[in-house]
This record gives structure tokens, C-alpha cells and sequence, in this order.
């Protein structure tokens, strides 16, 4: 006879570890299933974690750009106002704007009229979208632009043919070194190229430029004596001043023509706009994320009803009702989770792949990663509570009648 | 005898919600020594599984009581009824439930989980188990992969794992040949001779008569049983 060795009030009782086991027994039965369900999550993670990555990465780089252009320079630029004025600045424009005292440095650009050639054998006209400009010597400095190779403008090379090139004209021009004497065609007659410009911060215009010194432009080709684009650095500070003092120091007589912006408003303005596309991203990321857990509901509303039998058999075995929710619940967190690390893995990948093509600097958005994790975990909670209290619910002769 | 019963059912009224609610069990009494192997017989829809269910603590009665070793079963909440069928009760089906997904040993470790059994010790219990059920070589197959009679072979195994006390079958051999029949009956048989308690509900003459006990049930009464030597007609 079996001797009678525990008290039947013992409960039932499952462990933590097998908690686990049970609830990932579904799961793994039923591959396909599973990836299927957790493909939904992993879309919407995948894009929330990607565009907050890329978001992440390109704002750095966006701020990398205005720490290199600084926040204190200033373009003036004249246009045709109503005071009837002729849109240009006078020509004394640079030397009054030098004058100011807050000024640190300015330099001015001028329109000259001619195209840059490879040779003198290029039709005229096929320009490919470079031009030529003057500049006074201090241009370099004035804007933060480094040489990539030969020199900029000096003394002499101000006054004669010379040119500096922008990166982008001395791409297009085929130029990739200068180790020998290298010329290009301007106006009339071969000009020689002393050096080359790494790309200009936010002056797409100056890279797609040949650059001469302004008087040689003077002597040599047709130039406008009077500035195109004045630059100015001033002292930190006094930027609003600056801003209200520049039009009546360029051109007294008609002030209301010249206007003075600054470049990293642009790029700060980027970074604004960026911020709301990204968060237009993240709520169509949220949507897929939310679609994903629906996804998830249903699919354990559906194991609920398919599994009957196995719930039956399972309270049969000593289940109590709690053991059912969790295992259920659990169930369900597993899905999303899988989707959730999947949905984090595709992020990052996404995120270091796009800001790698596009040089930035990655940033692996770390907290991103982290809460996308755990919006996957909670997501799954929430979409298998009610399936895992129907299941829980479901007494067991009932779900034993299969 | 001054023990109580193993199981005993008294008045136990037992109806289903409908228009008009369905009585499946109609005041019945019965009471089951230890080490008592009983055959339930009567035909279908009579009330024989509701009453095994009953028994077993897998369904509550609408009235009467229910007790298992002298414990009255509605004192019980469902973590302790609960708790009464993991370490008691054995059940066996005739649709086996097994679950597909895992080998014949997690099947039958499934026997041990609810009582919080380790992983370790539930596989080599769940081993020794399916080897006494003839089913050594057949361990890590999927149920899936097995004939009837050794579905039913794993399903008895898992029943007896846990080395329950009451073993409770409704038509264990109603989805199998003679010969897997012969088998599962045998084993039955062997776990009476060791003290286990049985109840098997069964529609095939032979092997009720060849029971010490039987209890045809008819219209949710008990119509007649062996042990009290009297039938009503
Ligand atoms: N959940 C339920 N709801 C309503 N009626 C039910 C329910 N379960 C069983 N019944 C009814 O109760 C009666 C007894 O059913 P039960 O399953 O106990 O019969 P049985 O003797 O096991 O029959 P069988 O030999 O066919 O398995 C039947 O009339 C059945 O229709
Ligand atoms: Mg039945």
C-alpha cells in the first residue's frame, strides 16, 4: 500500500526557473509561429532605436559642423532694396566693416566674370557649375578653411594668375594632386593652380570655386571692384550689436539693402527640423510597435484557444490558475522580447551602417537600445495579460473536452 | 475501519448551466478504499467522466461532498486542490495529451513540475519511469513520432511519476489495438499489486469483468456496484 507521506493541503507550486521553461516550451514548438510574431515588434523597434540612432549621429555631426564654422561669424550680403539703391556695396564696404572694433576680421569675395576650364580646348560654357571669385587674403582665415594641398594666397601670388581651388571645382576639374606645375583655363589663358581647399564649412558656393587673389582679378580679368559677400568674425557677445551696426557701417546711404545673417542659424535650424522629422519617425516607429503587439494579442489569443488541451491537461497535471497567467504571460514576453533584441540588433546595424556611408561620427544609441528593450518587454506584457487571464480563466474539464 | 476512505463522494449533485441545466450526476455516494482497482462502466453520456472529474478534483459539484483521504475538498482553495492533483493524482486520458513539442521524457517530467521537482531529478525519474513502461529506448523521440499504444504508454507514465496515490483513467485504452491494450491494462494491474488506488472508466466488457470492482453508472446515478452486492433494475 503507497503510505500516505505528505498532507494533501501541500500547493502546488512551480519554479521560477521552470516559469521560464514552460513559458518558452510554446514558443520553441512553434518556430515559425514565433518568428512571425516577433517580427512585428522587431519593426517597430528597429525603427524607433534606428532613428533615434541616425538622429543621435547626424545632430553630432551637425554640431561638429557649427563648433568648426563657429557661432560668430557673420555674412553680409547686399540685395536691391526699395531705397532704389544699385544691390551692391559700395566699394569702401570691407575697410568700414574692418573698422569696427568688435570686428576681429573680415574679408570680402567679388564676382569675377569668367568660367574655369580644364583646358582651352572645353567648349565655354560647360562649366559644371564652377565659378570664379576674388578674395582678399584673409578670406582662409576668416572662415575656418584649411588647405589640403599647395598654399593659399600670399603677397604674391595675390597679384598675378594664381588660383586656389575649392574641393569640390578641384575635383570636377580632375585635379587630385598638385606635385606637378598644374594650370587650369580661365577667361583667356592658362592660370596656375597653387593649392587646393578641404571642403569649406557650409560655403557650397566657395567649394564649387576658383579662387584669386582680388588683385590680380583687378588687373588681369573683368572683376566687380565692389564686394559680392562680405565675412566678418566678431568678438563673442556682440553678435546682436554687430548685427545692428554692420548695414549703416557697409553702405551708409542705403543701410536697408544689406543684410547680415549667421550660417550656424542654418545648421542649427537643420538640427530643429531634424528633431521634428525624428520625432515624426519615432511615432511611425511607436505605431509598428504597437501593430506589433496587437500582433502579438492575437497570436496568443489564438495559442490560448488551440491549446486547450495542454492548459486542461496541465491544471490536470497540478497547475493552479496563477501557474496558467504566468506561463501565458510569460509566453508572450518571450515573443516580444526575441522582437525586441532582433528590433535593437537591426537598429544599431541600421544606425552604424547610415552614418558610416555618410562619414558621420556613430553614436550607438545606447539608451535607445536600452528602453526599446524594455518598451518591447513591456509591450509583451501588456499584449499577453488578457490572453494569459482567458487561459487562466478556463476551468480545466472544460479545456480537457477537446 | 476507523481509516477513512481513499475517496468518497456523498449526495454529490453535479449539474451543467443550460436550458434546462443538464444533471450529469444525480445524488451519488461511493466510496473507494485504498489500494481499490474499480472499473466505471455504463453507456455514453451517463456521467462517467463527470464523475472521475469529480473525483479527481478537476471539476467542483454543484452539491455534496467530495473527499480525498478524509480531507472534505471544498475547504480547499484552488492553489491547494491544485496542489491535491500534483502530488496525489494521476490522470490518464483517452486522448492521451501529450504535447508535441518536446520529447517523451519532458512529457512525462511535466508529471513532476507543479510540484517544484528540479530539472535533474524530474528527467531521471521521468526516465526510470518510461523504462518501467516499456518505453527505455524512446526517451528523446517526440510523441508525434510514436504509435498509439506508446502515446498512451508515455501519458501513463507521466500519470505515474510523481508516484501518486490514486490513479484516475478515463478509457486509457479507447484509442488502442488489443495488444496496446493488453499493455496498458497490464501495467494497471501492476500498480494495483504495489497499493496505488484506480479508477478506470472503461466501455470494453472483458476488461471490467476481469476488475475486482465494479460501478455502472446509468443517467448520472449508480445504477449498480459490486462492493455493496446489490443492483437496482
Ligand atoms: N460542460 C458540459 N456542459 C453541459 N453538459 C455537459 C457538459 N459535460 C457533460 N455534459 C453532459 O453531461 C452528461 C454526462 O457526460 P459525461 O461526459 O460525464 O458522460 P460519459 O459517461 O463520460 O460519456 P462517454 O462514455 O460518451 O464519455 C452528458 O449528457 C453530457 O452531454
Ligand atoms: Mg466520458
Amino acid at each position: 500500500m503507497t503510505p500516505v507521506r505528505q498532507s494533501p493541503t501541500l500547493a502546488s507550486r512551480l519554479r521560477p526557473s521552470d516559469v521560464l521553461r514552460v513559458g518558452a516550451s510554446g514558443p520553441r514548438a512553434r518556430k515559425m509561429r514565433t518568428a512571425l510574431s516577433a517580427l512585428g515588434v522587431s519593426i517597430g523597434i528597429a525603427a524607433m532605436v534606428g532613428v533615434l540612432g541616425l538622429s543621435e549621429s547626424s545632430k553630432s555631426a551637425l554640431l561638429d559642423e557649427i563648433s568648426a564654422l563657429g557661432t560668430n561669424l557673420l555674412t553680409v550680403e547686399s540685395g536691391v532694396g526699395i531705397g532704389g539703391g544699385d544691390g551692391s556695396f559700395p566699394e569702401e564696404a570691407l575697410a568700414a566693416i574692418n573698422r569696427i572694433e568688435a570686428v576681429e576680421i573680415a574679408s570680402a569675395i567679388y564676382d569675377v566674370d569668367a568660367s574655369v576650364l580644364k583646358n582651352e580646348f572645353v567648349p565655354n560654357g560647360q562649366t559644371r557649375g564652377l565659378g570664379v571669385v576674388a578674395a582678399s587674403q584673409s578670406l582662409l582665415d576668416t572662415l575656418n578653411g584649411s588647405i589640403d594641398e599647395g598654399s593659399w594666397l600670399n603677397n604674391a601670388t595675390s597679384t598675378y594668375p594664381a588660383v586656389v581651388l575649392g574641393s569640390v571645382a578641384a575635383e570636377r576639374l580632375g585635379i587630385s594632386t598638385l606635385t606637378q606645375p598644374t594650370y587650369v583655363y580661365i577667361g583667356e589663358q592658362y592660370v596656375e593652380v597653387v593649392g587646393t581647399l578641404e571642403e569649406f564649412p557650409l560655403s557650397a558656393d566657395l567649394d564649387r570655386s576658383a579662387i584669386m587673389g582680388q588683385p590680380a582679378a583687378e588687373e588681369f580679368f573683368e572683376s566687380d571692384p565692389a564686394p559680392a559677400t562680405i565675412f566678418a568674425r566678431v568678438e563673442n557677445g556682440t553678435i546682436d550689436a554687430n548685427r545692428a551696426l554692420i548695414p549703416a557701417t557697409a553702405d551708409p546711404e542705403n543701410p536697408e539693402e544689406i543684410t547680415v545673417s549667421r550660417p550656424s542659424d542654418a545648421l542649427e535650424a537643420q538640427a530643429a527640423a531634424d528633431d521634428a522629422l525624428t520625432t515624426l519617425f519615432l511615432g511611425l516607429g511607436a505605431v509598428a510597435l504597437l501593430v506589433g503587439g496587437i500582433g502579438i494579442a492575437n497570436v496568443m489569443v489564438i495559442a490560448v484557444i488551440e491549446r486547450r488541451g495542454e492548459i486542461g491537461l496541465r491544471r490536470a497535471l497540478g497547475a493552479t490558475r496563477a501557474h496558467i497567467r504566468r506561463q501565458f504571460l510569460t509566453e508572450a514576453v518571450i515573443l516580444s522580447a526575441l522582437g525586441g533584441a532582433v528590433g535593437v540588433a537591426l537598429g544599431i546595424g541600421a544606425t552604424y551602417l547610415y552614418s558610416s556611408l555618410q562619414g558621420w561620427r556613430v553614436i550607438i544609441p545606447s539608451t535607445a537600445a536600452a528602453g526599446g528593450f524594455l518598451a518591447a518587454l513591456f509591450i509583451g506584457a501588456a499584449a499577453g495579460l488578457y490572453p494569459a487571464m482567458r487561459a487562466a480563466r478556463l476551468a480545466p474539464t472544460e479545456a480537457l473536452r477537446a | 475501519m476507523s481509516r477513512a476512505a481513499a475517496l468518497e463522494m456523498r449526495n454529490v449533485v453535479k449539474e451543467y448551466p443550460g436550458f434546462p441545466p443538464v444533471r450529469a450526476l444525480d445524488d451519488v455516494s461511493v466510496r473507494i478504499d485504498h489500494g481499490e482497482l474499480i472499473a466505471v462502466v455504463g453507456p455514453s453520456g451517463s456521467g462517467k467522466s463527470t464523475l472521475l472529474n469529480v473525483m479527481g478534483t478537476l471539476d467542483r459539484p454543484t452539491s455534496g461532498v467530495v473527499s480525498i483521504d478524509g480531507n472534505d475538498t471544498a475547504t480547499l482553495s484552488d492553489k491547494q486542490v491544485a496542489g491535491v492533483r500534483a502530488r496525489r493524482i494521476g490522470f490518464v486520458f483517452q486522448q492521451f495529451f501529450l504535447l508535441d513539442g518536446m520529447s517523451a521524457i519532458d512529457n512525462v517530467a511535466n508529471g513532476l513540475i507543479y510540484q517544484g521537482v528540479g530539472l535533474n531529478e524530474r528527467r531521471e525519474r521521468s526516465a526510470e519511469t518510461l523504462k518501467r513502461v516499456g518505453l527505455g529506448h524512446r526517451l528523446t523521440h517526440p510523441p508525434s513520432h510514436m504509435s498509439g499504444g506508446e502515446r498512451q504508454r508515455v501519458a501513463v507514465a507521466r500519470a505515474l511519476v510523481h508516484e501518486p496515490a490514486f490513479v484516475l483513467a478515463d478509457e486509457p485504452t479507447g484509442n488502442l489495438d488489443s495488444k496496446s491494450t493488453g499493455a496498458v491494462m497490464d501495467l494497471i494491474a501492476g500498480l494495483h499489486e504495489e497499493g496505488t488506488t484506480i479508477a478506470v472508466i472503461t466501455h470494453d466488457t472483458k476488461i471490467a469483468a476481469s476488475l475486482p470492482r465494479q460501478v455502472t453508472v446509468f443517467d448520472g446515478r449508480i445504477e449498480s456496484d459490486t462492493a455493496l452486492q446489490s443492483s437496482y433494475t
